[in-house]
C-alpha cells in the first residue's frame, strides 16, 4: 500500500503539491516511485525556466522506465533539488521528503483543482 | 579482477600488431603548420597479433550466438544465417566497389540492387523501393518521410495524426513523432487484434494513416486488415506495414494485397542475414504504386539493357544514408532468395508457424496464454500466474534458461502483456531442439513452485552472474580511463 | 494434392523438417494440414499460387551465378575517396569479424551470455573517446552521415528554443543532403556556410551565428581533402551558445589534430577506412563522441561497466530509458540496430596497427598523396583548385563539367579510377576532381597515374 500524506495535493500523473503562499513544492508520489522501480537520473529544468500548466518540466528514469514530470500548476522554477543529481535513489528512499522542484506560481487558484488525499487515494484504488 | 582482460590492459609499450609496407616514395618534411598537427597521444592500445587474435576469440567464446544454441526470441527472427551468403557476399567483385565508379563499371551491383528490389515487392505485393536504408527503424523513418512527402504534394499537409496500436515495436511510435505526427495509441481488443471499431473516432481529414505489423507482436493475424485499409483509405489516410513478422507470410499473404502503401523489411530478421551482435542489419523500403515518386534518390533503373542510377526525381524524399544502404547485407539477402526460392521460401513460412504452433500447444497447459487463439509464427506467454503464486517473474525464467545454455524469449514485450514471454522458434529449428526448450520450460515452472530461490539467482553456469544494471546506469562508465 | 506434399519432394538443407516430424507435429497441434494453420487468413488475402520468383536452386549454383554477376563489375587502381577509401586491411581482422559468436549474435541485451560483444563494444566506445579528444561514445550509427542528422537532433534538444544548423559547405556533400532530408519540414532551417579558397568562410560564420544556432557543423579534411584550421572557431560557436560539431576522417586522426583539441561538443565521423573494404559504401560504422555532459542525450546504444552479483566486472546495456524501446513517442532518436560487426572490425583494426602503426599509415598516405601532387603539378596543363593544407585528398580543377568528365573517361581506359568528379555531387563543385591517395597506392602506380594524365591531357589539348 503506497503512503500518501494529507498535507499535499495530488495529479493524475502521480505528482505532489505542496503550496506555500505562491510557491509550490513539486514531488513524485510513492505510488510513482514504487511503480518506476530503482531511480537511475532526475533530468532536471533550469531555475528561471518559465512553464505552463501541463508541461513537461523534469524527467525520471528508471533501468526499464522513463517518465516525464509535469508542471501541475503554471509558474517559474525558482529552485531545483540539486541533491537528486547525484542521488536520485532519493525518490525511492523518500518521495515526499525530496521536492524535485519549486516553482513560483502564477496563479494559486490552480491549486484547488489538484485532487487531495481522498480523491488521491480513490484514484489509485481505482488503477488496481 | 577475473574474466578477460580490457584490450588496452593487455598492452605492451613497443608491441605491434601489423606492419604497413616501406614508404618507397621520396620522403618529404612535413608542411603542416603546428595548428593542424595532434598534441595528445590516441592511446590505443599496443599488442603483437597473436594478442589481438586471442583476444578476441576469447571474447566469442564468452558470447552466445545462432551458430551454437537456439535463440527463440520475439519479433527478432533468430534464424540459422547459411554459409553461403557470407561467401557470396565476400567475392572481392562486390567488396572492392567504389560507391562513386561510373554505372558502366557496376553493372553486376546495380543489377543486385534492381533484381532484389524487384524480387522483394514481389514478395510483398509492392510495386518499387529503396534498399537504402541501413535498418528496421531507418526504415521506419525513411516510410514516415515517404508519408510527409505524400501529404504536402496534395496540400495536406494539416494530416498530422498516426494511429500506432499499443501492441506495437516502440520504434513506430518513436518514428512516427519524429517525423512530426501526432501519434494515437489504440489498444488490441479481447483477442488482441486491431478492429475498425477503435479507428472509427480517428477516421477524419486530420489523419495521416496507421502503423501495422501484421502477424502483430502477439502473434496473431489481423483479421480485420483489409477493412481497415478501405476505410483508411476512403478518409485520405495512408498504411504503414511494420515488416518485423514478415517471417510469418511468405507466399502466403502480401502486405501489397491488404492495402498497404509503405513497408519495411528487416533483411536480418526474413532474409537470414547474420545480426552481428547489433548490426549492420537492413531494412529496405517498398512501397505502392502512388508513393513511387517520393522514394529517396538514386533510384536504379534499367535502360536499353543495361543498369543506371536515376537521379531525377524532383518529388523524392532527397537522401536518407551516405551512399546506397548496406550493400553487404543486401547480396546475402538476395543469395537467400536465390537458394529458397519461390518454393522455399514458402515452406519457411510454414514451418516457421508449425513449430510457433507446436510450441504453443505444448506449453500452453504449463505456462498462462493470455491470448489462446491460433498463432502465426510466434507467441507470447505470461509468467504472470508464476509471479503471482511463487515471485518468479518472467526475468528469473529468462535467466533460468540461460543456465539450460537457451537465450532466454524477448521479455516484457508487447508491453500489453503483463510479465510477457514472446517466443519465436523460426523455421530453422528441429522438433528435438523445441522439445528440449519445451522440457527446459516445464522445469523452469516446476522449480519456480519447488525452489523459488534457485531460479532468483539464475545463471548461475555463465561467465557472470546477473549484472547490476542499475549501478551501472546511476554513475555512468562507458569509457576506460586507465 | 495439398501444397505441403508438392513441397515436401526434396528436403531442403536449412529446413530439418521431415515428412514424419511435421505429421507427429500437426498430431500435437491437433491439426490435419499446415495450410490449416493460417485459416486466420482471410481468404481475399491469401496468395493465389506461387510467388512470381524462380524456385530455389542449390548454393553452388547460387554461387556460381553471383561470381559471374561480381564479374561484371570492373575494378581498375583506384583514386576514388569522398568518404569511401582503398586502405589496406590487415589479415586478422577479416578473421575476427568472421567469428559467428560475433556475426551470428544478437544484440547483447542478456548480459550474461553476451559477455563478449558488450566488451568489444566497450573497447570500441574506448578506441573512439581517445581518438577524437573526448568523453563519450556510443556502439556505432549507420555511418558517418546520419551521424550528422544525429548530431544535429542533440543539439537541438541541448537548445530548445534555437532551430537553425548551421553546416559548412565542405561538409561532404551526401552528409548535407541527408541533414536536408532528415529537417525537412520539421521547423528546423539548414543553412549553407559558403568556402572561401576552399575551406571555411569564418567571417560568413560569425556573421551567420546568432541565438537561434543551435550546432555549427564541419568538417576537416573536408570533402575536397583540405585541411581546415579551426582555430578560434569553437569559442566563437560556442559564445552563441550552440554546440560545435565536427567530422573527420579518422585515418588522419593519428597525425591531424582530433576533434577533442578543436574544442569540439561533438565529434562525428565514419569508420570505413579502419578495417572495413569499400562494399560499394556499405556496411561502414558511423561514429559519434560527445563531451561527458552530454552522454544522456547520445542516440542509440552504450555499453556501461558494472559489476556482477559476486562484484565481478561485468558490462551492460545502459541508460535504456533514453531509447524507443522505453521512450516510444517521447524518444529523440529511433535507431535500435546500429553497425556493430562493423564497429568490431575498427576495434580489430586499431588493436592491430596500435598508435605507431596510425601514425605511420597516415603518414604513408600524406607522402604518396604529396608525391602524386608534386608530380601533378609539374604537367603544365594542370591546374590545383586549392593551395591550402590537405592530407590525402586534393582537387585538380579543371575549366568545365565537361572537361572533368572527359579527362576521367579517358582515365578510365588508361587503367585508372582518376578521381571523383566532385560536380557530380554537388553542382556547386563542378570541374573539381578529387583524388585520394592511400599507402595502398604504390609508386609505380603513382607514376603511371601522373603519365597517363600527361598523355590524356596532351591528347585532349591536340583534338
Amino acid at each position: 500500500m503506497s503512503e500518501i500524506r494529507d498535507d499535499v495535493r495530488y495529479t493524475e500523473n502521480h505528482e505532489w503539491v505542496q503550496l506555500d503562499g505562491t510557491t509550490a513544492k513539486v514531488g513524485i508520489t510513492d505510488y510513482a516511485q514504487d511503480s518506476l522501480g530503482e531511480i537511475v537520473y532526475v533530468e532536471l529544468p533550469e531555475v528561471e525556466d518559465q512553464f505552463s500548466q501541463g508541461d513537461e518540466v523534469a524527467s525520471i528514469e528508471s533501468v526499464k522506465a522513463a517518465a516525464p514530470v509535469y508542471a501541475p500548476m503554471g509558474g517559474r522554477i525558482v529552485r531545483v533539488n540539486k541533491k537528486l543529481e547525484d542521488s536520485p535513489e532519493l525518490l525511492n528512499e523518500a518521495p515526499f521528503k525530496n521536492p524535485i522542484y519549486t516553482l513560483e506560481v502564477d496563479d494559486p487558484d490552480e491549486y484547488a483543482e489538484l485532487m487531495d488525499s481522498d480523491a488521491y487515494a480513490d484514484f489509485l484504488k481505482e488503477r488496481e | 579482477m577475473h574474466g578477460q582482460k580490457l584490450i588496452f590492459e593487455q598492452s605492451v609499450s613497443g608491441r605491434r600488431g601489423y606492419l604497413f609496407p616501406r614508404c618507397d616514395v621520396p620522403v618529404q618534411e612535413t608542411d603542416l603548420p603546428d595548428s593542424l598537427l595532434r598534441v595528445e597521444t590516441t592511446g590505443l592500445p599496443e599488442l603483437s597479433e597473436v594478442e589481438v587474435i586471442r583476444h578476441y576469440q576469447n571474447l566469442g567464446r564468452r558470447n552466445f550466438c545462432v551458430d551454437v544454441g537456439f535463440y527463440p526470441l520475439g519479433s527478432c527472427t533468430m534464424k540459422y544465417n547459411p554459409k553461403v551468403n557470407e561467401q557470396v557476399a565476400s567475392l572481392e567483385g562486390f567488396l572492392d566497389l567504389h560507391p562513386l565508379q561510373d554505372e558502366q563499371t557496376l553493372q553486376g551491383m546495380l543489377q543486385i540492387i534492381h533484381r532484389l528490389t524487384g524480387d522483394l515487392c514481389e514478395i510483398t505485393g509492392m510495386t518499387w523501393g529503396t534498399l537504402q536504408s541501413m535498418a528496421g527503424a531507418h526504415g521506419e523513418y525513411t516510410g514516415m518521410k515517404l508519408f510527409r512527402a505524400y501529404f504536402a504534394s496534395r496540400g495536406e499537409s494539416s494530416r498530422t495524426r498516426l494511429i500506432v496500436p499499443s501492441s506495437s515495436h516502440g520504434t513506430n511510435p518513436a518514428s512516427a513523432h519524429l517525423s512530426g505526427f501526432e501519434v494515437v495509441e489504440v489498444p488490441a481488443d479481447k483477442r488482441g487484434l486491431v478492429t475498425l471499431d477503435v479507428l472509427k473516432p480517428y477516421l477524419d481529414d486530420r489523419l495521416a494513416g496507421i502503423m501495422l505489423t501484421n502477424p502483430n507482436t502477439l502473434g496473431l493475424y489481423e483479421v480485420e486488415v483489409a477493412e481497415i485499409a478501405r476505410e483508411i483509405h476512403r478518409v485520405g489516410g495512408l498504411l504503414y506495414y511494420d515488416g518485423a513478422n514478415m517471417n510469418a507470410i511468405m507466399g502466403a499473404s502480401r502486405p501489397g494485397d491488404m492495402g498497404f502503401d509503405v513497408i519495411h523489411l528487416n533483411l536480418h530478421k526474413t532474409f537470414s542475414t547474420p545480426h552481428g551482435g547489433g548490426g549492420p542489419g537492413s531494412g529496405p523500403v517498398l512501397v505502392s504504386k502512388r508513393m513511387v515518386p517520393f522514394l529517396p534518390v538514386p533510384d536504379v533503373v534499367l535502360q536499353k539493357g543495361s543498369y543506371a542510377f536515376d537521379w531525377n526525381r524532383p518529388e523524392s524524399i532527397g537522401k536518407i544514408s551516405g551512399f546506397y544502404g548496406n550493400i553487404g547485407i543486401c547480396i546475402r539477402a538476395l543469395t537467400y532468395i536465390m537458394v529458397m526460392g519461390s518454393d522455399g521460401l514458402a515452406e519457411a513460412s510454414r514451418m516457421a508457424v508449425l513449430n510457433a504452433n507446436y510450441l504453443m500447444e505444448r506449453l500452453k497447459g504449463t505456462f498462462h496464454l493470455p491470448y489462446n487463439r491460433r498463432c502465426m509464427h510466434e507467441c507470447v506467454f505470461s509468467a504472470e500466474r508464476i509471479k503471482a503464486d511463487t515471485g518468479v517473474t518472467a526475468l528469473d525464467v529468462a535467466k533460468a534458461l540461460i543456465d539450460r545454455n537457451i537465450h532466454p524469449p524477448t521479455i516484457y514485450f508487447p508491453l500489453i502483456v503483463q510479465e510477457a514471454l514472446m517466443i519465436e522458434p523460426t523455421e530453422t529449428e528441429s522438433r528435438e531442439t523445441l522439445d528440449r526448450f519445451i522440457e527446459a520450460m516445464e522445469d523452469i515452472h516446476r522449480l519456480a513452485y519447488e525452489d523459488p530461490s534457485q531460479l532468483k539467482s539464475a545463471p548461475l553456469r555463465t561467465e557472470v552472474g546477473r549484472v547490476d544494471d542499475v549501478a551501472a546506469a546511476r554513475n555512468p562508465r562507458v569509457c576506460f580511463c586507465g | 494434392m495439398s501444397r505441403e506434399e508438392s513441397l515436401r519432394n526434396r528436403q531442403h538443407p536449412y529446413l530439418p523438417h521431415t515428412p514424419e516430424d511435421v505429421n507427429q507435429m500437426l498430431q500435437s497441434i491437433g491439426v490435419e494440414h499446415v495450410d490449416d494453420l493460417f485459416s486466420d487468413i482471410p481468404r481475399p488475402l491469401r496468395l493465389k499460387g506461387s510467388l512470381g520468383i524462380p524456385e530455389g536452386v542449390s548454393e553452388y549454383e547460387a554461387l556460381e551465378l553471383m561470381k559471374r554477376t561480381a564479374g561484371m563489375n570492373l575494378r581498375l587502381t583506384s583514386f576514388l575517396g569522398c568518404g569511401i577509401y582503398d586502405h589496406i586491411i590487415p589479415a586478422a581482422v577479416g578473421q575476427v569479424t568472421a567469428n559467428p559468436a560475433f556475426s551470428t549474435s544478437y544484440t547483447p541485451y542478456q548480459a550474461e551470455m553476451s559477455q563478449g560483444m558488450l566488451q568489444a563494444i566497450f573497447e570500441f566506445q574506448t578506441l573512439i573517446c581517445r581518438l577524437t579528444g573526448l568523453d563519450v561514445s556510443n556502439a556505432s550509427l549507420y555511418d558517418g552521415h546520419t551521424a550528422a542528422a544525429e548530431a544535429a537532433a542533440i543539439a537541438l534538444q541541448v537548445r530548445r528554443k534555437a532551430d537553425v544548423i548551421l553546416v559548412s559547405q565542405g561538409v561532404h556533400p551526401f552528409t548535407r543532403a541527408v541533414l536536408e532530408t532528415y529537417y525537412r519540414d520539421s521547423g528546423i532551417t539548414i543553412q549553407t556556410i559558403p568556402l572561401k579558397q576552399g575551406a571555411t568562410d569564418v567571417q560568413e560564420m560569425q556573421r551567420m551565428l546568432d541565438s537561434q544556432t543551435a550546432a555549427v557543423i564541419l568538417q576537416t579534411p573536408n570533402s575536397m581533402g583540405v585541411l581546415e584550421d579551426f582555430t578560434g572557431f569553437s569559442d566563437e560557436i560556442h559564445e552563441h551558445k550552440a554546440l560545435c560539431v565536427i567530422s573527420s576522417n579518422p585515418m588522419s586522426l593519428g597525425v591531424c589534430t582530433s576533434q577533442g583539441e578543436w574544442g569540439a561538443d561533438i565529434a562525428i565521423g565514419d569508420t570505413q577506412c579502419f578495417g572495413l573494404t569499400q562494399s560499394f559504401g556499405g556496411p561502414t560504422a558511423g561514429y559519434i563522441a560527445a563531451r561527458q555532459s552530454l552522454l544522456r542525450k547520445l542516440p542509440g546504444r552504450i555499453v556501461g561497466e558494472t559489476v556482477d552479483t559476486e562484484g565481478k566486472r561485468a558490462f551492460v546495456l545502459t541508460l535504456q530509458a533514453r531509447e524507443q524501446h522505453i521512450k516510444r513517442e517521447r524518444a529523440t532518436s529511433n535507431i535500435c540496430s546500429n553497425q556493430a560487426l562493423a564497429a568490431l572490425a575498427t576495434s580489430a583494426y586499431l588493436a592491430c596497427v596500435g598508435p605507431e602503426g596510425l601514425t605511420e599509415v597516415g603518414r604513408l598516405c600524406m607522402q604518396k598523396a604529396r608525391y602524386l601532387h608534386n608530380r601533378l603539378k609539374a604537367i603544365p596543363d594542370i591546374k590545383m583548385a586549392f593551395t591550402k593544407p590537405f592530407f590525402h585528398e586534393f582537387c585538380l580543377k579543371f575549366a568545365s563539367s565537361d572537361e572533368a568528365e572527359q579527362v576521367l573517361s579517358l582515365m578510365r581506359d588508361r587503367g585508372y579510377f582518376a578521381g571523383v568528379h566532385l560536380g557530380k555531387l554537388d553542382e556547386a563543385f563542378n570541374g573539381l576532381v578529387a583524388l585520394a591517395v592511400t599507402e595502398k597506392r604504390t609508386r609505380a602506380e603513382l607514376d603511371g597515374y601522373a603519365d597517363a594524365m600527361q598523355e590524356v591531357l596532351t591528347c585532349m589539348a591536340r583534338s
